[in-house]
């Protein structure tokens, strides 16, 4: 049997798992958006303490393996009666959002210290400057950044099979191990995440379009 | 109410960790005066710039804004630096803004201006620097000479009763600083108070009212211009000027 009618035939049940891939993903990444922003906040505060928290979370986070970090999320949360999704959802933001907090603040840092003196020289507030002035164009410097931690992230949640998720990975070796034939059902799901890589690249590229308008 | 004093600086002392910057600045700029600070490298300028509107907080000392005290602890210091425009050697545009959005900024976002007035405000601002043909263009389609007057529109938009121009034509090519000094002169004569550091020696025999040479964070000499440039009565004042000219 080739390759092509095995893709025909389990077609829709990969569909079904590429949308809880996506679902995973997308969730995952929003909230580790706003937890990355948080820490960046944190990091760039000139407040030792905090600074010292946003450390200890990147250090954890760095320090110990995404299956790790998601076997605790999972067991740590589906006790307290979360969902599985929520649970490894949360996981990937949390190990997601050390990765997005360090493109941020370089972003931010980067935008050139007389934006800031020119906003609060207008009046402005430092919280107001961040907003309207340094925000909107440390995130278009963060883009590129941020669109390669999102491939990344796509990927990772494969791990999710691992507590039992029923993404794509898991239904590739769901089938490869009940046919005896792993190989082609890894090709098969390889596909479906190039599919997925190509999407996500392409929304990116063209984000990166829009805001590019100034230069 | 003010005796028609906008800034005064009494005994104005700064330092970073060690640096002793500003040392006993003692300073009065009168309604619709022009002053002109020079001094080397290091000397303190923009630090004084930047403590007159509070960018930078003073160590010790006085600074008294249109006849007022002003204290971080008793005043909003934002709504202090609305009044207090300030123009800087790098632009500092907003990149990502078009010109026109980048003078209505401030007026929108601070004063909360209705957009369709400030709107109009800018468009007036920017005719009157003589950039009208340039207001949906992002800055960095401008030659340095149409930022800096953009940024001069930008800083007129809240209204400011004093003027701060932190060496405004230094970052220019020598064939753009004319038009640059021309606006600023036209605001000089519409009766605007003004500091202004630079080394533009024309600018200052022409406009302003008087001079002031810094030296290692001090007033050394304050005089006309005429007189400090050309018949210098401190020797160091001498010396700086015979090293600039
Ligand atoms: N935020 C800061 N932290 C530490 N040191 C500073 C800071 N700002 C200025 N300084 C130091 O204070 C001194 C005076 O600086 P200032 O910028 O006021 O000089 P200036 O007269 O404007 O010189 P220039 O002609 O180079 O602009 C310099 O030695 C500078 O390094
Ligand atoms: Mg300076």
């Amino acid at each position: 049997m080739d390759l092509l009618t095995k893709f025909i035939d389990t077609y829709p049940v990969f569909l079904k798992g590429m949308l809880l891939t996506f679902e995973i993903t997308i969730v995952s990444i929003f909230i580790a958006i706003f937890i990355g922003l948080f820490f960046a906040f944190l990091k760039i505060s000139n407040i030792k303490i905090l600074e010292w928290i946003a450390d200890l979370y990147i250090f954890l986070v760095r320090g110990t393996p995404l299956v790790v970090q998601i076997f605790i999320f999972y067991f740590g949360l589906t006790a307290f009666n979360i969902s599985d999704f929520l649970a490894v959802v949360l996981g990937l933001a949390f190990h997601n959002g050390a990765y997005i907090a360090e493109i941020f603040r370089g972003a931010i840092q980067s935008i050139d210290h007389g934006q800031m003196e020119a906003g609060r020289s207008l009046g402005m507030t430092i919280g107001l400057t961040m907003r309207r002035i340094i925000l909107p164009q440390a995130s278009r410097r963060a883009l590129p950044p941020l669109g390669n931690q999102f491939i990344i992230a796509l990927k990772d949640s494969s791990l999710a099979s691992f507590i039992g998720m029923y993404e794509l990975f898991n239904v590739a070796t769901t089938h490869g191990s009940l046919k005896y034939d792993y190989m082609s059902y890894l090709l098969i799901v390889a596909v479906y995440y190039l599919i997925l890589v190509l999407f996500f690249s392409i929304i990116v590229r063209m984000i990166e379009k829009k805001m590019s308008s100034s230069d | 109410m003010n005796n028609g004093i906008m800034i005064n600086v009494e005994k104005l002392n700064k330092t970073f960790g060690d640096l002793h910057v500003l040392k006993d600045i003692d300073m009065t700029v009168k309604q619709s005066e022009v002053v002109c600070l020079i001094g080397a490298s290091g000397s303190g300028k923009s630090t004084l710039l930047r403590c007159i509107n509070f960018l930078e907080l003073k160590d010790s000392g006085l600074v008294m804004i249109g006849g007022e005290k002003i204290e971080k602890e008793t005043h909003d210091l934002n709504e202090v630096r609305a009044k207090v425009g300030m123009v800087f050697q790098h632009f500092n545009l907003f990149p990502h803004k078009t010109v026109l959005e980048n003078v209505m900024e401030a007026p929108i976002y601070v004063k909360k201006c209705p957009k369709e007035e400030a709107k109009m405000e800018a468009r007036a601002l920017l005719k009157k620097v003589g950039l009208s043909d340039k207001e949906d263009v992002y800055p960095s389609k401008l030659s340095g000479g149409q930022k800096q007057r953009v940024a001069i529109a930008r800083a007129l938009a809240m209204k400011p009763e004093i003027m701060l121009f932190d060496e405004p034509t230094s970052a220019l090519d020598p064939e753009l600083v004319g038009e640059v000094l021309a606006t600023m002169k036209e605001l000089a004569e519409e009766g605007m108070t003004m500091v202004v550091v630079t080394h533009e020696m024309g600018f200052a025999r022409e406009v302003a009212d008087w001079a002031v040479y810094m030296h290692e964070g001090r007033i050394v000499e304050v005089g006309h211009p005429e007189q400090l440039f050309s018949n210098p009565k401190e020797e160091r004042t001498k010396n700086f000027l015979d090293s600039v000219l």
